[in-house]
């Protein structure tokens, strides 16, 4: 191929990834920009085939193979994946992107090393791709472990664990050094297994909400290894590619950890400073009030205003088309019914839009937390649906507790409170709930679906 | 291989980073996972940078690390498109009945 239609198409290629992500960014354009970013991917990896500068093509039948295998692994996953488990599977793409970009930097020193002196910026653009990619392949395991609850999903903080920390990445930045400085095959595996180890490290102190950011900015990180191996590789898509999502992907970060009342930097070393605590968990049992579904028809139809919280728990139910139903019969008996959306509800920020957009309830009644918590004083009667985090009034009470500092939708503000829950287990960051234990809360235990099913047929009895 | 000027590099970089920040900063919290896995799936263009390795691995060690390196660049870059735009799916027909 002429290397100057070669580069022009690559050109075309590094502008749909541009529409993709600004696409992205607008309800309206979303899918479609999705679709141009894939189509753009496609043309690069047909083209890179005819690559003018590439003078060797010695494993074009294995490759081939390796993209009809990777495809075969791929799409299945993603198709065939619960909604629930989306967060999951995003943290492993990544983890397996970070990974490829690690091994092809490995390559690429091999190379480099055996065609004479490489130039110091090849090097230390190989040493950072090396480095980042392993931490990233490594971290996104460890978060694709913690969401699929393969591991507690509480912060795992052991005693002197930010000098184990510090310890290894002083480490990592040596082996760096020595990398660079003297070359050869042994300071680059010493290097490489220390990233990896660095990657687990630096997720297992995460626990509870912060895990999406850590995967967001993950995610940011591969992106810039991408553009580091376009360096070494002398491809400009390459570098356009993996700076756009680095760039977007740390804004993006920071969106996150700004919804969720974080500072970025206290995410990024929470790592470094998180102290061993104590779970505040009353040791005398304390009462609980639990109702059947009948107490809660009851307290819902002779409500004037109801707003229902769902969380993860709607999720892993799929309780979304039978909430929607509960909420369509308190309209049409007259009561005003309003969703109340954590930003980080679920697993991820705008999970629960995802899924209650699944179930077609109307985008006007799904109210931000911002715009709802001012009203929760006028509202009488709160149903949580499997949420526990999300309304726990310890992130406003209980400085040092995991989610302290969090913004939370301020049920407790509100006349009563129903919670839908599987058992008394605490919620994904591990914390007990006070608000469980509140004179003006009602327990439904079960799962969500089957509780929101009868409370339903209750109240249809009325 | 004729090399790009290292001063072309950093501009092109510079300005990526411009037009990174710029395309994203309007989002709505609604569009943060979709956008977060979208641009995840674009990270998987590592994939031609796999393919290019490839082309010129002669060792077994270098051939073996660089098919690997496509398998997972693929699934990182197919899977990626594909999750995304089945959570965009639910976003289609809003208000319309299932």
């Amino acid at each position: 191929m002429n290397s100057n239609l070669y580069a022009l198409l690559g050109l075309g290629v590094a502008v749909s990834f541009v529409m993709a992500l600004k696409g992205l960014s607008a309800p309206k354009t979303a899918r479609r920009g999705n679709l141009i970013g894939a189509f753009g991917a496609t043309i690069a990896t047909v083209i890179v085939f005819f690559d003018p500068s590439s003078k060797e093509h010695n494993n074009t039948f294995l490759i081939i193979a390796a993209i009809a295998f990777g495809v075969l692994v791929g799409v299945p996953a993603a198709r065939k994946i619960q909604m629930t488990q989306m967060p999951q599977l995003v943290a492993l793409f990544n983890g397996v992107g970070g990974g490829a970009a690690a091994l092809v930097a490995v390559v690429e020193y091999l190379n480099l090393s055996t065609e004479g002196k490489p130039s110091t910026a090849n090097l230390i653009a190989t040493v950072f791709t090396v480095i980042v990619g392993s931490t990233s392949f490594s971290g996104s395991v460890i978060t694709f472990m913690k969401l699929q609850e393969l591991m507690t999903t509480r912060p795992v903080v052991f005693p002197g664990g930010r000098f184990v920390i510090a310890g290894t990445l002083i480490g990592v930045l040596a082996s760096g050094g020595w990398t660079i400085s003297s070359g050869g095959n042994t300071p680059l595996l010493v290097m490489g297994l220390l990233s990896l180890l660095f990657g687990v490290l630096f997720v297992l102190p995460v626990g509870g909400a912060d895990v999406p950011i850590v995967i967001s900015l993950l995610n940011a990180f591969t992106g810039l290894t991408v553009a580091a191996s376009g360096y070494v590789l002398q491809s400009t898509l390459l570098i356009v590619a993996g700076t756009l999502v680095g760039a977007s992907g740390t804004i993006l970060t920071r969106k996150m950890a700004e919804a969720m009342g974080r500072s970025l930097f206290g995410t990024l070393f929470g790592a470094f400073t998180a102290k061993p605590q104590a779970l505040a968990v009353g040791g005398e049992a304390r009462t609980v009030k639990s109702g059947s579904p009948d107490d809660v028809a009851i307290l819902l139809n002779y409500a004037q205003r109801v707003v229902i919280v769902p969380g993860f728990g709607l999720a892993v139910a799929q309780a979304q088309h039978t909430v929607r139903e509960l909420a369509d019969l308190l309209a049409e008996k007259g009561v005003e019914v309003a969703y109340g959306i954590h930003p980080v509800a679920g697993r991820m920020p705008g999970h629960m839009n995802v899924l209650l957009a699944e179930a077609s309830v109307p985008y006007e009644q799904l109210v931000e937390m911002e715009e709802i918590n001012p009203t929760f004083p006028q509202t009488d009667v709160v149903l949580v649906v499997g949420a526990n985090d999300v309304v726990n009034p310890a992130a406003k009470t209980t400085p040092g507790c995991p989610i302290y500092g969090m913004p939370i939708l301020d049920v407790a503000s509100a006349g009563n409170v129903i919670f839908l829950k599987r058992s008394m287990r605490p919620g994904f960051a591990g914390i007990e709930n006070d608000l469980l234990y509140d004179a003006k809360t009602t327990l439904l235990f079960g799962d969500a679906k089957d509780s929101l099913t009868k409370v339903v047929s209750a109240l249809k009895a009325l | 291989m004729t090399t790009i000027p290292t001063m072309a590099i950093l501009t092109i970089f510079v300005l990526s980073v411009f037009v990174g920040f710029e395309v994203v900063s309007k989002v709505s919290t609604t569009l943060h996972t979709p956008l977060m896995s979208g641009a995840n799936a674009i990270h998987g263009i590592i994939l031609i940078g796999a393919i290019i390795v490839a082309n010129g691995a002669t060792s077994t060690l270098e051939t073996t690390l660089s098919i690997l390196a496509v398998v997972l660049a693929t699934i990182n870059m197919v899977g990626g498109f594909v999750v995304t735009d089945r959570m965009l799916e639910m976003f289609k027909g809003k208000g319309g009945k299932k």
